[in-house]
């Protein structure tokens, strides 16, 4: 359960990581360009220790588990060839049901208000949540949670600082900026919806127990909703998936993409 | 000072090797010529993120990833110290965008070809990169300060990047046979166009006998082209690829490579703007700037807004 609890926070870091890089080169401001890369990093960074992790998490396991625990068939024939997984394969070979992220990681940048929008959502619960994690009973992800926290921290100020400008902007930018929080609201609900193996891990103090956070959460939201002089969605209809391997239509395309070069030509370095 | 004083005055700092400043008084020539080569040099940088950035989303592994995204960042870091140089010069960012986006301005011809494979990552890396530390060590020691200093950033982080791109290119090469063969593809389409990123034989080159003058250039086109080939050839060999070129043959007396006729046909054709992707990078590159118009004028006018606030509190 520990390992499926590490792959749920590295997907999360790998997909939203992804996204972000997509604006890579195409940005509003030459600025915002080198800073948003920078976040995509930040994310990369943190789904690369996470994922290092789940391997090692993965390769201990014994061996009727391994049969189980992903069952994408590129895994599985790594595993019967008596393979150990990396990093890589962990990223690269498991299939998007074996994905565990939110859904609200894996909607598309859209405009720069969704973009802005998904990253304040996200990051209001990624700040409180690793500030959390930081007293995780597991060091590997105490210690990833610490350093996640200071970067995480500049995140939230960079999404906020957005938000409120754009709200506080034009009206055509309030507007945009609007819509798009309401657009993404249904996807705030699962973050702190807990799965089994969040619920385990918060229980053995592993893990984080989120409805906890969801309180701080919602405050912080609408105190820069407030600044921003913009509304807090109303919208009560949640939708979830995510972290049971249920996903938007969305994420397929990603891993198309993503994993194309390890599923053509597998089993080599680069 | 007359002006004939103030231009003896400008010629003794270039002939002392004394670095001219924002505030100096400058030839409306070396003035001239500066603006077009820095904001080209700029603009290459951000025209430049675009084939690389093509393959961020499908880079091989995490690590691989996470170096070509932060290499694409540093291209853009090096857009905006570049920006930043030639606005000393009396022009804005805004305006070179314009220039840009109209076509008025060129960009290295280099970024109108297209990354195909995985290898055309670690072929831009070691000859594209190569090719332009070539290129851009002498600027280090150019006359205008601003750009010098700019200059000597930029190619601590060039030769990084050659140096990525070379390890891309050497893991391919030890690899099975399909990660040597595009590895060799990749060889095969950049080598040409790479040798014509030093600009046209000396004989054709417009620009540089006064360039050489005021030493903003300290090199010709073909001495620095014909550096690359000796130095670049070696490296190929390390590799064990084949560079596409018959002709290609160590010539004793000279202590340098012999190479084949450049296409320099194609070279002008592509900066006409027939190249395999001028329109592809000059679009992408509009839409970004059209699509953002909103998000800049927000910025703007919520700065307005709280500029306007703090006054009416202070007041």
């Amino acid at each position: 359960m520990s390992l499926e609890y590490t792959l749920r926070l590295a997907d999360d870091a790998l997909i939203l990581g992804h996204r972000l890089s997509e604006w890579c080169g195409h940005g509003p401001i030459l600025e915002q360009d080198i800073a948003l890369t920078n976040t995509s990093l930040d994310h990369l960074g943190r789904a690369r220790s996470l994922f290092q992790y789940a391997a090692e998490q993965f390769n201990n396991l014994p061996e009727n588990e391994k049969k189980t625990a992903v069952t994408s068939v590129a895994i599985q024939n790594l595993v019967n060839t008596g393979n150990t997984l990396d990093e890589d394969d962990m990223a690269f070979l498991r299939d998007g049901w074996d994905f565990r992220n939110v859904l609200l990681v894996e909607q598309p940048n859209n405009d720069w208000a969704y973009t802005v929008a998904r990253a304040l959502y996200y990051d209001a619960f990624a700040f409180y949540f690793f500030s959390a994690l930081q007293n995780s009973k597991e060091t590997t992800l105490a210690a990833i949670a610490e350093k996640s926290l200071k970067e995480v921290t500049y995140h939230l100020r960079w999404s906020s600082e957005w938000v409120v400008r754009l709200g506080d902007g034009t009206e055509e930018s309030r507007e945009r900026m609007q819509t798009a929080l309401n657009e993404l609201w249904s996807f705030t609900g699962e973050l702190f919806n807990m799965s089994d193996a969040e619920k385990e891990a918060a229980l053995s103090g592993i893990g984080v127990d989120l409805a906890s956070l969801q309180p701080k959460w919602m405050e912080r939201i609408a105190s820069v909703l407030q600044e921003a002089t913009l509304e807090v969605p109303k919208g009560t209809w949640m939708q979830e998936g995510g972290k049971h391997g249920r996903h938007t239509e969305h994420l397929g395309y990603i891993l198309a993409e993503m994993q194309f070069m390890q599923r053509t030509y597998p089993g080599m370095e680069w | 000072m007359t002006v004939h004083s103030f231009q003896e005055h400008f010629d003794s700092l270039i002939d002392r090797e004394i670095a001219i400043e924002p505030k100096d008084w400058m030839p409306d020539d070396y003035r001239k010529t500066l603006i077009r080569q820095i904001s080209q040099h700029a603009h290459s940088e951000i025209i430049g993120m675009l084939p690389e950035g093509n393959w961020i989303t499908r880079a091989p592994s995490l690590r691989r990833k996470a170096v070509l995204l932060a290499k694409v960042q540093d291209e853009a870091g090096h857009g905006l110290y570049l920006y930043s140089a030639a606005e000393t010069l009396g022009i804005s960012r805004d305006e070179m965008y314009d220039q840009l986006h109209t076509g008025k301005a060129k960009y290295s011809s280099i970024f109108n070809y297209p990354t195909l494979t995985w290898a055309d990552m670690g072929a831009i890396g070691w000859l594209v990169d190569g090719a332009a530390i070539m290129n851009q060590v002498p600027l280090c020691r150019t006359s205008y300060g601003p750009y010098a200093r700019a200059m000597v950033r930029v190619c601590k982080e060039e030769s990084f990047h050659q140096r990525q791109g070379f390890e891309i290119m050497l893991t391919l090469s030890k690899g099975s046979e399909v990660q040597r063969k595009m590895a060799q593809d990749a060889l095969n389409r950049w080598w040409w166009p790479s040798l014509m990123m030093f600009g046209p034989p000396d004989a054709e080159s417009p620009n540089t006998e006064s360039s050489v003058r005021w030493r903003i250039k300290r090199f010709t086109n073909d001495e620095l082209r014909q550096k690359f080939v000796d130095v670049t050839v070696e490296q190929a060999k390390v590799l064990g690829l084949e560079i596409p070129d018959k002709d290609l043959k160590w010539n004793e007396e000279r202590g340098h490579y012999d190479f084949g006729k450049i296409n320099w046909a194609e070279f002008y054709n592509v900066i006409k703007g027939n190249g395999p992707c001028n329109k592809q990078r000059l679009d992408a590159r509009r839409k970004a700037w059209e699509d953002g118009q909103w998000v800049r004028d927000a910025a703007m006018a919520h700065a307005a807004k709280r500029k306007e606030r703090s006054a009416t509190k202070a007041a």
